[in-house]
């Protein structure tokens, strides 16, 4: 087969390229397009409380591990002089803050950055609980509880649906002595929660309490709902206390397991939780990097978000290029155009990309037709070719710097960013046009000029567009399918575009 | 035209042999042409002297100036020529290249008819010597050399300039050649692309058959009126030995060789090319690659011009 190494190279690359490309989209969570953007919740949680003098403070306070169907953005603890641990006990996770001394009011902030991930895999499923012990109900109590397990023993089959009867039964709004018994002390949901475990555990169902934090924009003083946990003797099946029915509220986090309280201050006072939650959109690529970085992948440490910001504005501008260049190489190779220079159109073009398109082709004009006159007058000089060169030069410059005063002082600001073109290349079109203009003429000179205005235009459109912009910055890989496009193209023998018109008198017989 | 012509052109351009540029540039410049001998063809004054030691026939060179200072010697240094051609030494496509046919009242009068002062003139080679005219701009140097009085044979079928004839040589062989006449648009130059006239030569016979102006067969020269083909070329033989000659001079294998015909002098070599166009097809309306392909098919290359031309001409 013809040209089989460098086929073989370049399906490698493409290979290479898109398949990382691919690992980056489905594993990291990567956006394809630009303009995808992902829910992130920030938790906060402030904590107050008020410090003895002259005593120690420590401050327990439990937070989220994991949380289901979401990945932590990030996670931060607000605490100035306080000395931070954090604990996991593979159950629960908790904060640690301690301080020698400190004092009156003191405030703590914990704050959590979500981002729904439906692909985040569930916790592995917990050992089976330690064996219930039936506890020893009084005897005022006893025969109420007995009843309702009885009631409900006898319309289930396993222990979640047992479980799940003893809720509902505990639950019904029908006046029932017995249940109304057992809520007869009952303050608030959590101790009604908690009074539930406690009758669970007469029918030898093991159950805990949850406490979830319900994620709805713009709450200021939430707190945490209390919810059951039921273990059906495989996993822990979450089930709402007050309606027994299976599974988590929507869009919430599991803050804490267990009875104990969330928070504990020994050393202070007055110890209180306040729950805040806020939502915001925030870009798909910024979530997918911090999810990378959670899950370990080494890939993103190499990707170009690890730079500083200002360089990675530069690498955003500097990765089109390669587009602008193969661009390039499809206009003359494939399609037979003709422009001054191979790659000074994609320069011009990158100068467009500060000046926007129809501004840039108007001071390119401008400018190039001024430094076209004036090169005229030199060649009137006779002039040496470098010395006329560098006058050129000059000129272009001080043209430059005219228009763009000139505009500024009109209010029109866009001229200024002509500074930021490429003069170099500005001068030598305008001495190369001048060229082309004297040997063949000024029709030739205007269609070279038209052309790489064309080519410019062309390369401006598509370095400019925000989809490859994204593709070639969060997938740099993607270029190297731009190169194996290349190296077949280097290739190419076929006939150009043009080619076909220039040989068309023998397309006639 | 059938639609699949129509909509697919370059299957019928594949299937009449035409070569596009891509397949030049791969399949033969970049294939045949070792980069490190394009100096030879590149310095025409190389070229001259590697022509005159392997005993080829070339314009006389008068004069070479390499340096600024020289022109103010400029006056001495033509003084013994009445008319002369200044053209550089890198220079591609006839570019600045002046022939200068008289002297009148101290000025030096162009074939064009324009007449330069002897500091246009010099202004004109200084040009040359900055690297106006030469490939990448490089400093270049300016050749003086005797002007070309060319067979009378062309006087009805070109405008001005010199016509020359284009071969195309592949591992010493030539493949094709055509004549290229200036004409008015082209102004005096022998490019088909600015306007010159390409006219097809029969290889085996030397004679003419087909002409072709920009892009469009023609029958007559377009400035002049005379009738293009049917004209038989002098010293056809001695042109095919010496373009196959031109091949071992250089080493590289696929080139362009430029010859006039002098009057007196019969045919000179001006230039070889290391990257011939491909208008050479248009004129001939024929494409290379068969021929190309056949040689390319060949193991091995008869060793005498003689069984080269032979070749050549049952092309």
């Amino acid at each position: 087969m013809k040209n089989l190494h460098l086929k073989i190279l370049a399906l490698l690359l493409v290979l290479i390229g898109v398949g990382l490309c691919y690992y980056k989209v489905t594993r990291l969570g990567l956006p394809l397009l630009p303009t995808e953007q992902a829910d992130v919740w920030t938790l906060e949680a402030r904590i107050e409380f008020k410090a003895r003098k002259d005593v120690p403070v420590k401050v327990q306070f439990f937070i989220p591990r994991q949380p289901a169907g979401y990945t932590v953005v990030d996670e931060n603890f607000v605490s100035s002089s306080y000395g931070l641990t954090t604990e996991d006990d593979g159950v629960r996770r908790s904060a640690q803050w301690a301080a020698r001394s400190a004092n009156g009011y003191q405030v703590l902030y914990y704050r959590l950055h979500l981002a729904k991930d439906p692909s985040t895999p569930p916790p592995p499923a917990e050992a089976y609980p330690i064996k219930l012990e039936t506890p020893d109900y009084p005897e005022l109590l006893r025969p109420a509880v007995t009843a309702v397990i009885e009631e409900a023993r006898s319309k289930s089959a396993d222990p979640l649906s047992f479980g799940r009867e003893i809720l509902l039964r505990l639950n019904s709004g029908v006046a029932d002595a017995n249940v109304s018994l057992l809520r007869q002390d009952i303050q608030s949901p959590s101790e009604w929660a908690k009074r539930q475990i406690y009758v669970l555990a007469g029918a030898n169902i093991p159950a805990r309490l949850l406490h979830v934090l319900q994620l709805r924009d713009g709450v200021k003083h939430g707190e945490l709902t209390p919810w059951l946990e039921i273990h059906d003797g495989h996993a822990w099946q979450a089930v709402n206390p007050q309606t027994a029915e299976l599974g988590l509220p929507h869009d919430a986090v599991v803050w804490h397991v267990g009875t104990g309280p969330v928070l504990s201050v020994s050393g202070g006072r007055f110890g209180n939780a306040e729950y805040s939650v806020t939502r915001h959109a925030q870009e798909m690529t910024s979530v997918a990097e911090q999810r990378a970085r959670q899950m370990g992948s080494r890939l993103m440490e190499f990707s170009l978000f690890g730079l500083p910001v200002q360089t990675q504005n530069v690498y955003r501008v500097l990765l089109l290029v390669p587009l602008g260049a193969f661009l390039i190489v499809l206009l003359r190779n494939v399609v037979g155009f003709k422009s001054f220079g191979t790659f000074m159109p994609i320069l011009i073009a990158l100068a467009f990309r500060e000046t926007k398109i129809w501004w840039g082709l108007a001071l390119f004009s401008l400018v190039v037709a001024l430094g076209l006159m004036i090169r005229f007058y030199l060649e009137y000089l006779k002039l040496l070719l470098v010395p006329r060169l560098a006058a050129v030069l000059i000129i272009v410059i001080m043209l430059m710097a005219t228009v763009s005063l000139l505009s500024h002082k009109l209010g029109v600001d866009r001229g200024v960013s002509v500074a930021l073109f490429p003069m170099v290349i500005l001068a030598m079109t305008v001495e190369r046009m001048s060229l082309v203009w004297e040997e063949s003429g000024p029709w030739e000179a205007l269609q070279q000029g038209v052309g790489s205005l064309l080519v410019a235009s062309l390369g401006y459109l598509v370095m400019s567009s925000s989809l490859l912009g994204h593709l070639v910055f969060v997938f740099p890989e993607l270029l190297l399918v731009v190169l194996a496009a290349t190296l077949l193209l280097g290739r190419y023998t076929g006939y150009r575009l043009t080619e076909l018109w220039r040989f068309r008198s023998a397309l006639r017989e | 035209m059938s639609w699949v012509d129509r909509l697919m052109p370059w299957r019928k351009l594949r299937e009449q042999g035409i070569m596009g540029m891509n397949e030049r540039n791969a399949g033969f410049t970049l294939r045949y042409n070792p980069r490190s001998y394009y100096p030879l063809v590149d310095d025409k004054r190389i070229t001259k002297q590697l022509a005159l030691d392997a005993g080829i026939a070339v314009p006389a060179l008068y004069a070479v100036i390499e340096i600024e200072h020289q022109l103010e010697n400029l006056r001495r240094i033509l003084a013994d020529y009445e008319d002369f051609v200044v053209k550089p030494a890198h220079g591609s496509g006839g570019e600045g290249i002046l022939v200068v046919t008289g002297r009148s009242n101290g000025r030096y009068r162009l074939s064009s008819g324009l007449a330069l002062t002897e500091d246009e003139l010099a202004h004109h080679i200084s040009n040359i010597l900055s690297g106006l005219y030469s490939l990448g701009g490089l400093p270049d140097c300016a050749l003086i050399e005797y002007r070309v009085d060319f067979d009378p044979l062309f006087d009805d079928v070109s405008f001005q300039g010199v016509p020359d004839i284009r071969t195309v040589v592949f591992r010493g062989v030539p493949v094709m050649a055509m004549i290229r006449l200036p004409t008015r648009v082209s102004d005096g130059k022998a490019n088909l692309h600015q306007g010159a006239v390409g006219v097809g030569i029969d290889l085996a016979t030397g004679v003419t058959f087909s002409g072709v102006w920009r892009e469009m067969p023609v029958d007559h020269h377009p400035d002049t009126g005379g009738t293009i083909a049917g004209i038989r070329i002098p010293h056809w033989e001695d042109i095919l030995a010496l373009t196959a000659l031109c091949d071992d001079l250089t080493g590289l294998g696929y080139i362009g060789v430029d010859i006039v015909l002098d009057r007196t002098l019969g045919p000179l070599m001006l230039e070889m090319n290391a990257r011939p166009g491909l208008s050479i097809q248009i004129a001939n309306r024929r494409g290379l690659l068969p021929r190309l392909r056949y040689l390319e098919g060949l193991n091995a290359i008869p060793e005498s011009i003689a069984d080269r031309v032979a070749l050549a001409r049952s092309l």
